[in-house]
């Protein structure tokens, strides 16, 4: 009999693979405001994989900024855009080409990645976080403060330029 | 209770988990028909009326002296404005988007009553802890659900496919997203004093070492004003302002469904208090009584936990109440300039000013 965790984990897995699906390839509605919806669910599912592997704190963030802040700001913009071009709008051969070679790309260093690492039960045991918010912190200032503080400044850049495109007249 | 001991523990697990679900959904469920009876008397007293008093279910002319009193206080009224909103037409106009015309009022329900599963509202009964979920993020939690309930009224403005409804909705997702980003960092000062996101341990450290209101009323207060503005009530209700926008998001919206809004209002309402509660006022504590501030086998004293719960959630409620039936309306830009241009560097201060205290005075 399969455990109790591996049908939870196969279930939000196929269902991870099902909204992501529809939302970009959904046969019964273009439209965007739809497929937003349908990221946002992928993206509670995703949590759900991290409760299983047992990343509380990720999973809790996770919902909290992308399917709680990003994504009602991406709904946002959808609603006061003026989607009836877009609706019409159908796949061209050459952007098709270059996507599904993005695709191929992110897959084989994913895999390649994967292979490398070769990740043991017994290696990821020891790796566990639990969710707990202390060991995260120290892990993160400790071991790879350099990274999340080079991530940080490039957000802040993200943000100045943001802010200096909606100003209409520069002076 | 000796049946109890031939299951196993996750048995038990299950068992008492869907009874605690169902006795905090049923509790909520109540609270919110009474919250809007005490809504109705409060505004009534407060503009110098007299409220619901007429309602009288037939058995009541049985009663003498209580039944009239009873009736007079509108002890009776939710449940005939329930049948009422059962019985009504359930009207859908014929240029909604029907699908997320259908699922708006449910996405608006369904955060609201989450919510609730992370908040300790009782120390223990007998040997069972009285929360749903005893979550070592709770209080993330409680964020990340909250912030998905502005997905029920966007989608109703987008749903309803008509002006008012749309310009409620976008009102209200840029008003909540920008009141979470403040409602987050004044959180922020309780859990660097507290040194933990368990609402449990947060209880813990406030028995021990007095109110959290006392210690950071600057988070409080932000908390509260921000609890306002998530919640969508006045001063705040900017959403549905009935003067500009008809009713807001849910003016396309009769019988079942609005009501539906109206629960999820109600429900946020009972969430925040609850959770003003826990973080800020001690949670089932009471000061200077030593017996109502450490968790106890005795059920008694269990149940005396969770009535001191309720009574401070109720004191809560009526203060969201109170403040809807005295305070005019805030106009939008005031709004949005509280919220980003006085909080958020508040919040901001008061989490640098707390650090820098615990890390050079507490050690």
């Amino acid at each position: 009999m399969p455990q109790f965790t591996d049908i939870l984990f196969f279930g939000l897995a196929g269902l991870v693979l099902l909204f992501g699906l529809l939302t970009v390839a959904n046969p019964f509605s273009r439209n965007p405001v739809t497929s937003a919806m349908f990221l946002v669910l992928t993206i509670v599912s995703l949590a759900g994989l991290y409760v299983l592997l047992h990343a509380f704190f990720l999973a809790a963030i996770q919902v909290l900024v992308y399917a709680g802040a990003v994504m009602v700001l991406f709904l946002f913009v959808i609603m006061l855009l003026d989607l009836k071009e877009e609706e019409h709008r159908r796949l061209k051969s050459g952007i098709l080409a270059v996507g599904s070679l993005a695709v191929v790309a992110f897959v084989g260093i994913l895999l390649t990645t994967l292979l490398k690492a070769k990740p043991t039960a017994s290696a990821v045991a020891g790796r566990l976080v639990e969710g707990d918010t202390v060991k995260l912190g120290t892990l993160l200032f400790e071991n790879w403060l350099l990274p999340f503080e080079i991530l940080s400044v490039l957000l802040l850049v993200a943000m100045v330029g943001v802010i200096l495109l909606t100003k209409k007249d520069l002076k | 209770m000796e049946f109890l001991q031939y299951l196993s523990p996750a048995t038990q697990f299950v068992l008492f988990s869907a009874l605690k679900i169902f006795a905090v959904f049923g509790v909520v469920m109540t609270a919110v028909a009474y919250a809007v009876l005490v809504e109705r008397k409060v505004s009534a007293w407060i503009q110098n009326r007299v409220g619901p008093n007429r309602t009288a279910p037939f058995f009541i002319n049985y009663l003498p002296v209580i039944g009239p009193f009873l009736v007079r206080l509108g002890i009776f009224q939710p449940m005939a404005d329930g049948l009422k909103f059962l019985l009504k037409e359930d009207f859908t106009p014929n240029y909604v988007r029907k699908v997320y015309f259908w699922i708006a009022p449910a996405i608006t329900v369904i955060p609201a009553l989450m919510t609730v599963a992370v908040i300790p509202f009782g120390s223990t009964l007998g040997t069972e802890k009285m929360v749903i979920a005893d979550l070592n993020v709770g209080i993330l939690y409680t964020f990340g659900i909250v912030s998905l309930g502005v997905y029920g009224i966007v989608l109703a403005g987008y749903g309803s496919n008509s002006k008012y409804p749309f310009l409620g909705s976008i009102r209200s997702s840029a008003q909540m997203i920008s009141y979470e980003i403040a409602m987050g960092m004044s959180v922020i000062p309780i859990f660097l004093l507290a040194g933990s996101l368990n609402l449990g341990d947060i209880i813990r450290y406030q028995a021990e070492h007095g109110w959290m209101i006392l210690k950071q009323p600057v988070a409080f207060v932000i908390f509260l004003i921000a609890a306002f503005a998530e919640t969508n009530r006045l001063p705040f209700d900017l959403p549905e302002s009935e003067s500009e926008l008809v009713g807001g998001y849910h003016t396309e919206y009769s019988s079942m469904k609005f009501a539906l809004f109206f629960l999820g209002e109600y429900a946020n309402m009972i969430a925040s208090s609850a959770m003003m509660v826990t973080l800020f006022c001690g949670g089932w504590t009471l000061p200077f009584v030593t017996a109502l501030s450490t968790p106890s086998s005795s059920i008694l004293i269990g149940l005396l936990h969770i009535g001191v719960f309720f009574a401070k959630m109720a004191l809560f409620m009526i203060l969201f109440i109170w403040v809807r039936w005295m305070l005019p309306r805030f106009r939008y830009d005031q709004l949005m300039d509280i919220g980003w241009r006085r909080f958020i560097p508040a919040a901001l201060i008061n989490i640098v000013v707390t650090a820098l205290v615990v890390a050079f005075l507490h050690d």
